[in-house]
């Protein structure tokens, strides 16, 4: 086996990978565009929320990632680690751009039907909770549930919550960073520890926080019904999301000539990962629908109802047989997880797959029925040119990240020889 | 003609045994088979030892575990005594997930047990094989099919050459049937 690898080589951002991702911004910036001048703005703003969301989570991700092998001290992943914690670099500004979509359309009004139809000031996002008068008595906005949550449901007490998430998530994720860094230049366990402790203090703040952030930010759009599944299956969705986009880029790092070290044995590993939690994917979003569905209670029942209108009801067993089916199927075997290309396509189609899970989550309780007749026009081209645009700013921001790294592998690692040497 | 029936070389040292295995391999001398104390990395690779098939054996289990208990709970449920549940069709798809998905996982635990005490003769209660007791401990042993691999002095001396602490000339094959 060739151990004898330089490290000493950076990444340069630049070339096709660059082109590409700039014109994959245009193409979002068109996508916004065509939204807002077609009179299409509750949508576009739907759409914002939803890739900014995704693009956060995966940058979440990241961080849980790296905290997840400090903790468990895991060697095999000591190779790959960059990768992570160039997406713990760029979630401050995937989290600036979130919270600047929700303040937008908190703050943002437009014309359209309340919940009793009455044409009146609406707010771009969270139409529900966040319109005028909704708490005052004898208000045509007036709504008895959304009063009764309203200490908890405000827009001040929201925004605070969703920058103590972002905030405390980002500051972590650049502590470790940071540390990883230093222990490069110093070597020694005395980072590798402060690594550690700093990994247990954020999975207990992400662990009680991560369902509040998807309440919050997801949950919240739909605030006559709630779901304490809802949390976990988010988290479920994030963690299967982020592990699909950290695979993809090994792969294509690796093709393009850097980091070598990265074997079969490595994305091997990363496939399990992959194929393991889409099915505990499958476990939480069973669990929501089977109760809900056993129970009927109308309250809950109203969360299927929406994604049972004839237009969504396509896509919402598309997303069970995406989400769950295929990478089922494509990944169960051994042979299949070490052939790059079919754990390509899985990554793929994974990453297609949780942005329809959480269209199918944000569209029927923002534009609903209203968006499209049939089952083949409430997907709009405008929410597929706002995801590649969105996805193309990731990979720009990944690329840079990770271009600032002097090294792409912790070369003072403790447990770098035995990732270098992984082999299962 | 020689009563020996195995020849096994006892190493005390992973590395040595891979040694000890090149070196057979090199002089064209089959291996019968390898015993150690633990698992080596990338050692069934070196023997040309063919990819378990358990996994499907495990498959197969599951496939018969799912339809098992899918068309029991069809036939009590919907064909012998539909019950009105909270008013759900008898045939309440949803609520036979989580059966049919533990008795899939049941039938491939219990299946590729089975499968496994099958494949290495390992029932309870019966005597374990053993060609080398020290094999379970601290040795690395690699047994030689001694018929047909003649001489057996120069498998001796290829054998302590490569690191063997202890060669053994056996004249049965195994040493614990009783």
């Amino acid at each position: 086996m060739n151990t004898s690898h330089s490290f000493d080589g950076q990444f340069e951002f630049k070339g096709r990978a660059k082109t590409w991702s700039l014109i994959m911004i245009l193409v979002g910036v068109v996508g916004l565009l065509a939204g807002f001048l077609t009179g299409n703005g509750e949508r576009t703003f739907a759409d914002l929320l939803l890739n900014g969301y995704y693009i956060s989570c995966v940058c979440i991700c990241g961080i849980f990632f790296c905290a997840v092998q400090y903790v468990a001290q895991a060697g095999w992943s000591t190779a790959v680690l960059r990768v992570p914690q160039a997406f713990a670099k760029v979630l401050p500004y995937a989290g600036l751009i979130l919270l600047a979509i929700i303040v937008a359309g908190l703050f943002l009004t437009h014309q359209g039907p309340n919940e009793e139809g009455k044409i009146t000031e609406l707010p771009y996002l969270y139409k529900l909770w966040a319109l005028k008068g909704v708490t005052l008595k004898g208000n045509e906005n007036y709504d008895a549930i959304i009063t009764a949550k309203s200490g908890y449901l405000n827009k001040t007490f929201f925004l605070t919550r969703l920058v103590i998430y972002l905030g405390s998530y980002a500051l972590i994720g650049r502590m470790l960073v940071k540390y990883s860094q230093n222990e490069d230049d110093l070597g020694g366990m005395f980072n590798y520890n402060k690594s550690f402790k700093m990994s247990v203090l954020f999975l207990l703040i992400f662990g009680f926080t991560v369902p509040l952030f998807a309440f919050d930010t997801i949950m919240s759009l739909e605030a006559h019904w709630f779901s304490t599944m809802f949390g976990w299956y988010n988290f479920a969705a994030l963690w299967v999301s982020g592990l699909s986009v950290i695979t993809l880029s090994l792969i294509l790092l690796r093709k393009a000539g850097y980091m070598q070290w990265v074997t079969d044995d490595h994305l091997h590993n990363l496939g399990q990962l992959m194929f393991g939690f889409s099915v505990f994917w499958t476990y939480l979003w069973f669990a929501q629908f089977l109760l809900t569905w056993y129970a009927n209670i109308p309250e809950e029942s109203a969360y299927f109802y929406r994604r049972w209108e004839p237009q969504f009801k396509p896509w919402f067993w598309l997303n069970i047989v995406i989400n769950f089916l295929a990478p089922l199927l494509t990944l169960m075997s051994r042979d299949s997880k070490r052939k790059v290309a079919v754990l390509q396509v899985a990554c793929v189609i994974l990453i297609c797959g949780h942005w329809l899970d959480y269209w199918q989550m944000i569209m029927p309780g923002t534009i609903g029925v209203s968006g499209g007749t049939e089952w083949y026009n409430i997907l709009s081209p405008i929410d597929i040119a706002v995801f590649v645009g969105f996805a193309g700013l990731f990979v720009l921001m990944f690329g840079t990240a990770l271009s600032k790294f002097k090294s792409l592998i912790p070369k003072k690692h403790p447990l770098l020889e035995e990732s270098l040497h992984h082999h299962i | 003609m020689s009563t020996t029936k195995y020849i096994l070389g006892l190493f005390a040292d992973p590395d040595e045994l891979m040694h000890g295995i090149d070196t057979l391999q090199k002089n064209s001398v089959p291996i019968y088979d390898v015993y150690t104390p633990m698992p080596i990395h990338g050692i069934e690779k070196k023997l040309g030892i063919k990819d378990s098939r358990l996994g499907y054996a495990a498959f197969m289990f599951g496939c018969l575990g799912g339809t098992t208990i899918f068309s029991m709970a069809y036939f009590m449920l919907v064909q012998d005594w539909p019950m009105n549940i909270g008013g759900k069709p008898a045939f309440a798809v949803p609520d036979f997930v989580p059966i049919t998905f533990e008795w899939t996982v049941l039938f491939t635990a219990f299946g590729m047990v089975l499968t496994f005490f099958y494949a290495t003769h390992l029932f309870p209660g019966r005597t374990p094989r053993v060609m080398e007791l020290r094999a379970t401990d601290d040795r690395f042993v690699i047994a030689i099919d001694a018929k047909g691999n003649i001489p057996h002095e120069d498998i001796t001396n290829l054998l302590k050459e490569s690191g063997a602490v202890e060669v053994k000339h056996n004249d049965r094959k195994y040493v614990s049937y009783e």
